[in-house]
């Protein structure tokens, strides 16, 4: 058994004002593997992602994780592109921020584009991409350290269904070539079981883990996933939990 | 319909200059109570050169104040934004500074200034009153950055400097552009109203055409003046929004 990349250990997280947002929760995420972390609005996985960048602390709890300069990524619901800034710059920013020589940087960030499909938009600015190609800009922005830990808060969640699709494909495809572990945050069931290997439920805030389900397909998806039985099983027993630990909550909270 | 809505303004115009010009030939007004307008379109034309060199002082006292306060106001925005014990000690004197009437604040400056020197209480007025815009504009756009963009440059370990000069600054650059045009209109006017409290013909810039003019009773003179003096605030303001237009179209790209 290799290192694992990232554990989070009995974790809490409590904001003043606003009570316990998350925990405790317990994730260990091994080289390579694919979490995706369900859970209805408000149940603190966007949290358990910040945790797991280093963003915040743990109120309580332990966060091991790859702190390496570039190890972890992140990738936003909002594309969060600097607006003044080319693709190209926007890209290699990351590289730049820790001393990469600009025309390094920038060459690199031009293979991160091509890498997502995006080798024709390099000079383009942010407002001159669609919402798919802003997207992919910000999953090029976050390849190009080449982490070790690829972090996404629900990055499909503003797009239309054939481009997350599509982006879906793309994302296992890049994830098949480096291999980085990925945690994923989605409230979209059919998402997570077809991006990820492993998915956890998590209940209505406080968020703790109401089960995980792994998920036995080949990565990258087949084709014609969707279509399977396996695959259309562990969506509908996922929704049944996930339906179950939003009714508990409910009862809990009337009771 | 939308070329209709083009002529309405010259159309209402046209309207108001003809009533008036009937109206005071019919009525008899007295021209130091009220010139008509081809009164004051002559006096116009006649004063075009003197008119011409005051606007031209009062710009001038006006842009430099406004050069004055854009130095001093995005330098004390910068401090602020980078200490918050500043911005606390800052705040309420700059708020008192721009609630305080301009008039009010003048005498004191005039004096300062001394007999001589009636346009750098001019200039510093004007920048008092630019000042607060821009101030207000660089805080805020310095601390309007957006968040995930801030926690980027956290997960990538950004250096404050790093953090200022990639992503505050060039955030900020769309308020700084807006304090901007809103400062260059106030400055006209803090400019005018200084002249106004200066009250010696010492600068000679619109303001002191006006109280001439008024001193004598010539009243298309006065007229001629003002109109001056805002054709020179639409001609500064429509050259401040089309360099925001500019300015704001590079910095999107589109």
């Amino acid at each position: 058994m290799t290192e694992p990349v990232a554990t989070l250990s009995a974790v809490e997280v409590e904001y003043p004002g606003r009570g316990k947002a998350l925990g405790p929760f317990d994730m260990t995420l091994a080289a390579g593997e694919i979490v995706a972390l369900v859970g209805p609005s408000g149940c603190g996985k966007s949290t358990a992602l910040r945790l797991l960048a280093g963003l915040e602390p743990p109120t309580r709890g332990a966060v091991r994780r790859a702190a390496g300069r570039g190890e972890t990524a992140v990738v936003f619901q909002a594309p969060t592109l600097a607006p003044w800034l080319s693709a190209a710059a926007n890209v290699s920013l990351p590289l730049e921020l820790s001393g990469v020589a600009r025309p390094q940087a920038r060459a690199r960030a031009a293979e991160a584009l091509a890498r997502v499909g995006l080798a024709a938009a390099v000079k383009a600015r942010p407002a001159q991409l669609s919402g798919g190609m802003a997207m992919r800009a910000s999953l090029a922005r976050a390849l190009v350290t080449g982490p070790k830990l690829l972090l996404l808060d629900e990055p499909f969640a503003a797009l239309d269904e054939i481009t997350r699709r599509a982006l879906a494909d793309d994302l296992l495809a890049i994830w098949n070539e480096a291999r980085p572990a990925i945690v994923f945050v989605t409230h979209n069931v059919e998402e997570a079981v077809y991006m990820a290997g492993r998915v956890i439920v998590m209940t209505p805030g406080p968020g703790r883990s109401a089960g995980e389900t792994v998920i036995d397909a080949p990565a990258p998806r087949p084709p014609g996933f969707r279509a399977t039985a396996d695959f259309r099983h562990a969506a509908e027993a996922i929704s049944e939990r996930l339906a179950a630990a939003t009714r508990d909550a409910a009862m809990g909270a009337a009771a | 319909m939308s070329r209709l809505a083009a002529l309405a303004p010259v159309a209402l115009i046209a309207a108001i200059l003809a009533v008036w010009q009937f109206a005071c030939a019919g009525l008899h007004i007295p021209e130091y109570l009220l010139p008509a307008p081809a009164a004051i379109a002559l006096a116009l034309v006649r004063n075009a050169p003197v008119l011409a060199l005051s606007a031209w002082r009062t710009l001038a006292m006006a842009l430099e104040a406004l050069v004055a306060a854009i130095l001093f106001a995005s330098l004390l925005a910068l401090m602020v934004s980078l200490s918050r014990t500043l911005d606390r000690a800052v705040r309420p004197l700059a708020v008192a500074l721009q609630v305080t009437p301009v008039v009010a604040i003048a005498p004191l400056f005039v004096i300062w200034a001394g007999v001589d020197h009636p346009d750098r209480a001019i200039v510093a007025l004007a920048a008092i009153v630019a000042f607060f815009p821009i101030f207000s504009g660089t805080v805020r756009g310095l601390t309007s950055a957006d968040p995930d963009l801030e926690r980027l440059f956290d997960l990538y370990g950004a250096r404050p400097l790093q953090r200022l000069a990639r992503l505050r600054l060039p955030s900020a650059l769309p308020f700084i552009v807006e304090g901007c045009k809103v400062a260059s209109g106030l400055a006209i006017i803090g400019a005018v109203v200084a002249e106004f409290v200066a009250g010696s013909g010492g600068a000679e810039g619109l303001a002191w055409r006006i109280l001439e003019a008024g001193n004598r009773l010539r009243t298309a003179d006065m007229f001629a003046a003002i109109l001056a003096l805002a054709l020179m605030a639409a001609v500064v303001h429509l050259l401040f929004q089309a360099l925001e237009k500019r300015a704001l179209t590079w910095w999107r790209g589109r």
